[in-house]
């Protein structure tokens, strides 16, 4: 009977939360106009591709899907590395007032980003760097929330290994990359879905940013069309569609590695 | 080595966007809404007669426009130029991100100002410095099912507020619901009311609202009543769903709107519906009204490197014969009086069955106030307004709140012309 | 001694790209933020400077006597008062039931339940207004079934804020699902299965002994959620652009407005100090809240 209430409450919850996504891809399948109708249809009677083929083609959304992808790319590549550098650096490597710098960042972690973003936007004004990529990218660079997770992890690197491989007459460097760097290897991946996600989804930025509607990412891309276009729902969905899909795939091909990540560097 | 070389690949990026072709120019080309979408069609010409030149369209949603162009501004990557509504131009202006257009209108003698409706050729030179040349004209006037006002055994338009109020109320008995279409987001309405009226709605040189002023409170008043008496649903365009598959179902009779509608109306209804409908006048307190001199100027910035090829681009959308095509695409008004007498359709613009009020309209219009602060004043006035219509303040409260709002918003441009002034 | 020095070298070296970032790009602007509040930056100063004046405490005098600074401060709190603990107890009885040893296909449903966090919120935003939409919304044809009347989720100003949070909630509380479940694991067993002996219900393991252990992780998750959502925007950006009404407008959309669509980066930037100033008394507030239960607790 337990057992029962609860496999049935999670499956309601999972439902729940599932359901919207499900209709999201049902309604991109359905004929343009077809969803604003009474009752509202479930499952496409005519399913069709139009809305992708329109959005796709020279739509705008096939070039919002470029851009985004490339500045998830390096997004990811660059905050990545800076990001375990500097963990390392704050678990590992003895240096000066390591351990203020390091309460600095804690602290820091409580000013909303949106503090920032006005002059950062004027700075990036006067550096020309408005309306470029540069300019997207900056802010995802400086990710304090990623170094605290790399320090959590990287502590656990026993420091016996590092003090034999410097006694051994290796550089710093050396024992980085060919020591500390493998075992690191899970959180990194964590370290990369996070990064990925948050450079895809990242909204408000790109949104100030980037004029050219060229260069425009998919969040960016897909609200200006919502506005456009309030009673294309079906066409809406199909961009939402284009927009979430490959973020889910990503994750539930690597949920396994973020959800580890996340799980270990969650236990205080 | 690995992050130098990221490192260089991200810096190297932006600069691989620069053009390397330098015998093409690329003008960057901002337009909005309707124009946009129809813009690529009506510059394949252009690029016909200037091969070395090419214009990249970029569509903007009304909503966003605006606050587009001023980010673009703020954060030095304006386009070469743009579509810019007329109310935008003493801001713009006043920012000095506009190119004066006065020398290059005298050195090219197909523009005449005696050929454009004077009352809009005046909006485009704010503070005396000419700095748009208008592209089309637009004013605000009422779609009218003509066909069940018939049905209700109304014959004529109404032409004053007393008629329309009649018209209304039979419209009701006869089973309309809600017989007036009025989207508590949209503006222009109201702002044609007020702009019947014999006062302004800001006083002293714009330095301060005249909200409370009698002029307002009856427009407003006006407005008020329609929701109050049952006349005009009290929701914004998104809960409407699709206004124009409504205005063909027969759910309202009266739509304020302006000119683009024609294009849409004649569009989206089926064909039975063609003649079911016309456009008329909009009514004043005692006779027939004024309305909005609206439109949008084509407008070059001042940082564009390619300015002669931005002007050869401005000239050709001013041809005559290039908007009278553009009328055709859109249902946009032509700027220019030569292109109303042109043919189209066996008959000319004037007198097209549909365009012919707006012809006769765009002959008693008002602007609204030049002051750069007016989008914003525009917007607060049509908050208040929704506050009103839901009940949440009575008149009296809301025109005293919105003057002290307003009163706020225009401290820094009384600051700015008390400084130039001493 | 030489070794202690190269080491410190690198890792000089090794943080420097990480800090000159952050310092450059955060650190920079956040002080030039707080001089910005200080003056009546806006689209005028930035055509010519010389209309650039000095306000000193100015704007933040106006900003507290904004009615729309109280409306959007209201509605934030509304906001924060009914999604955090919505969002903490979906979290915490999600998490509850996945560890439960009687559940079957628990990777599959950890997904499923995960998912929301990960989709663009833009996407979900419009998926959501088409599901509630007023006439041809799933929901209201569902609640016409039972005898409701059509409600207007997005339209209503009444009802708009509780549509946002319900979709706060539903986007986000898988996020602390997982921090949950890892604070789950982490109790002893021993403790459920002496409670079980003696005859404890699971509601009776439930306050008595989980709740207890996992008290750090809920003030944590509690600040956590707590500032992120005074730091609501998207939401009422995509789905209600702050109305109907203003009943949706944050105090950051507020600050958004003020800032990037008036260009009144004066004000702007003071809106944006007030609210990290209202973080950190509430997040603090929160500490002082639990110091205060656990004391009495113990």
């Amino acid at each position: 009977m337990k057992r029962v209430l609860v496999n049935g409450l999670l499956w309601v919850f999972a439902g729940l939360a599932v359901f919207p996504l499900v209709w999201m891809v049902c309604v991109s399948l359905m004929p343009a106009g077809s969803a604003s109708s009474l009752p509202p249809p479930l499952i496409p009677a005519h399913p069709t591709l139009e809305h992708y083929r329109l959005l796709l083609g020279d739509g705008g959304l096939k070039r919002a899907f470029v851009n985004s992808l490339g500045l998830a790319v390096v997004s990811t590549l660059m905050s990545v590395s800076f990001n375990t550098l500097a963990g390392y650096s704050f678990a590992k490597l003895r240096f000066r007032h390591r351990e203020q710098v390091f309460g600095l960042l804690i602290a820091a972690l409580v000013i909303p980003g949106q503090v920032a973003m006005l002059p950062l936007f004027l700075m990036l004004k006067g550096m020309g760097l408005v309306n470029t990529w540069m300019g997207v990218l900056i802010p995802s660079m400086a990710g304090i929330f990623g170094i605290f997770l790399v320090r959590q992890y990287a502590r656990g690197v026993p420091d016996e290994l590092l003090e034999a491989a410097r006694l051994d007459g290796a550089g710093e460097w050396r024992i980085f990359w060919n020591i500390v760097l493998p075992t690191l290897k899970p959180v990194l991946v964590t370290l990369a879905v996070f990064a990925f996600l948050g450079s895809w989804n990242d909204f408000m930025w790109p949104l100030i940013v980037l004029t050219d509607g060229d260069m425009h990412t998919l969040p960016v891309a897909l609200a200006a069309l919502s506005r456009e276009h309030v009673n294309d729902s079906e066409l809406m969905m199909a961009g939402a569609v284009i927009t979430v899909l490959p973020v889910l795939v990503l994750f539930v091909a690597l949920q396994r590695y973020y959800m580890q990540g996340l799980l270990m560097g969650s236990v205080k | 080595m690995q992050r130098r070389r990221l490192l260089t690949a991200a810096a190297v990026a932006p600069l691989a966007g620069c053009a390397r072709d330098s015998s093409t120019t690329t003008l960057r080309f901002w337009a909005m809404g309707r124009e946009s979408e129809v813009a690529a069609e009506l510059i394949a010409g252009f690029e016909r007669e200037h091969p070395n030149v090419r214009v990249k369209v970029e569509q903007l949603p009304w909503t966003a426009a605006h606050e587009k162009l001023l980010t673009a501004f703020a954060g030095d990557a304006t386009p070469d130029l743009a579509q810019v509504g007329n109310t935008w131009l003493p801001e713009m202006q006043a920012l000095g991100a506009l190119e004066p257009l006065q020398p290059w209108i005298d050195r090219t003698p197909m523009l005449q100002a005696a050929d454009y409706f004077a009352g809009i050729w005046a909006t485009n030179a704010p503070g005396g410095q000419r700095v748009g040349l208008p592209w089309y004209v637009d004013t605000r006037l009422m779609f009218v099912r003509q066909d069940l006002l018939a049905k209700a055994g109304i014959n004529e338009m109404p032409r004053d507020w007393a008629a329309w109020r009649e018209t209304l109320a039979r419209l009701r008995q006869h089973g309309m619901d809600k017989p007036l279409l009025l989207p508590t987001n949209e503006s222009a309405p109201l702002l044609a009311l007020a702009l019947q009226q014999p006062e302004e709605v800001l006083r002293d040189g714009g330095r301060y609202g005249n909200f409370s002023g009698a002029g307002f409170r009856t427009a407003l008043a006006f407005y008020l009543e329609r929701f109050q008496r049952g006349e005009a649903p009290g929701v914004s365009e998104v809960q409407i769903g699709n206004l124009w598959q409504e205005f063909g179902r027969g759910s309202f009779a009266f739509y304020l709107s302006g000119p683009w509608d024609i294009g849409e109306f004649k569009r989206r209804l089926p064909a039975e519906l063609a003649n079911a409908w016309i456009t008329a006048e909009l009514p004043g307190p005692t006779g027939p009204g004024s309305s909005i001199a609206g439109g949008a100027s084509l407008a070059m910035f001042k940082r564009s490197r390619h300015k002669p090829e931005a002007w050869a681009l401005i000239s050709y959308l001013s041809r005559p014969d290039v908007q009278l095509e553009f009328y055709r695409l859109t249902g946009d008004l032509p700027a220019r009086r030569s292109a109303w007498a042109m043919p189209l359709n066996g008959a000319t613009l004037a007198e097209d069955r549909h365009a012919a009020a707006f012809h006769r309209q765009l002959e008693r219009v008002r602007a609204a106030p030049a002051v750069p602060e007016w989008e914003r004043i525009e917007k607060e006035m049509q908050l208040a307004a929704t506050r009103a219509v839901h009940g949440v303040t009575d008149l009296d409260a809301t025109v005293k709140a919105l003057d002290a709002r307003v009163d706020g918003i225009l401290e820094k441009r009384r600051w700015m012309l008390d400084k130039a002034r001493a | 001694m030489r070794t202690l020095h190269r080491e410190s070298l690198a890792a000089w070296a090794f943080a420097a790209p990480a800090l000159i970032v952050i310092a450059l790009f955060f650190g920079v602007p956040v002080f030039a933020g707080l001089a910005l509040s200080l003056t009546d930056f806006d689209i005028y100063a930035l055509a010519d400077i010389g209309n650039l004046r000095w306000q000193g405490w100015n704007n933040y005098v106006h900003v507290l006597s904004l009615p729309l600074f109280w409306q959007a401060l209201g509605n934030t709190a509304y906001f924060v008062v009914l999604g955090v603990p919505l969002s903490i107890a979906l979290s915490l009885a999600a998490a509850v039931l996945l560890q439960s040893k009687l559940v079957r296909f628990k990777p599959l449903l950890r997904t499923a339940l995960f998912a929301p966090v990960v989709t663009t919120l833009v996407a979900v935003a419009v998926i959501w207004r088409y599901l509630f939409h007023v006439k041809y919304g799933l929901v209201n044809y569902t609640l016409q079934h039972f005898g409701v009347d059509p409600i207007d989720w997005l339209g209503d100003p009444h009802w708009s804020m509780p549509t946002i949070i319900g979709f706060a909630a539903w986007k986000n509380f898988g996020g602390n699902m997982i921090i949950f479940i890892a604070a789950l694991q982490a109790v002893p067993h021993d403790l459920y299965e002496a409670a079980r002996l003696d005859g404890a219900r699971s509601w009776a393991q439930f306050r008595h002994i989980t709740v207890p252990n996992i008290a750090p992780t809920l003030l944590m998750v509690a600040i956590l959620t707590t500032a992120g959502y005074f730091q609501l925007f998207a939401e009422p950006y995509v789905m209600t652009q702050g109305g109907p009404l203003q009943s949706t407008v944050s105090v950051l959309y507020l600050m958004y407005e003020e800032g990037f669509k008036w260009w009144n980066l004066g004000l702007a930037s003071a809106v944006a100090f007030v609210l990290f100033l209202i973080i950190v008394v509430v997040s603090k507030g929160l500490i002082a809240v639990q110091r205060r239960l656990t004391g009495e607790g113990a």
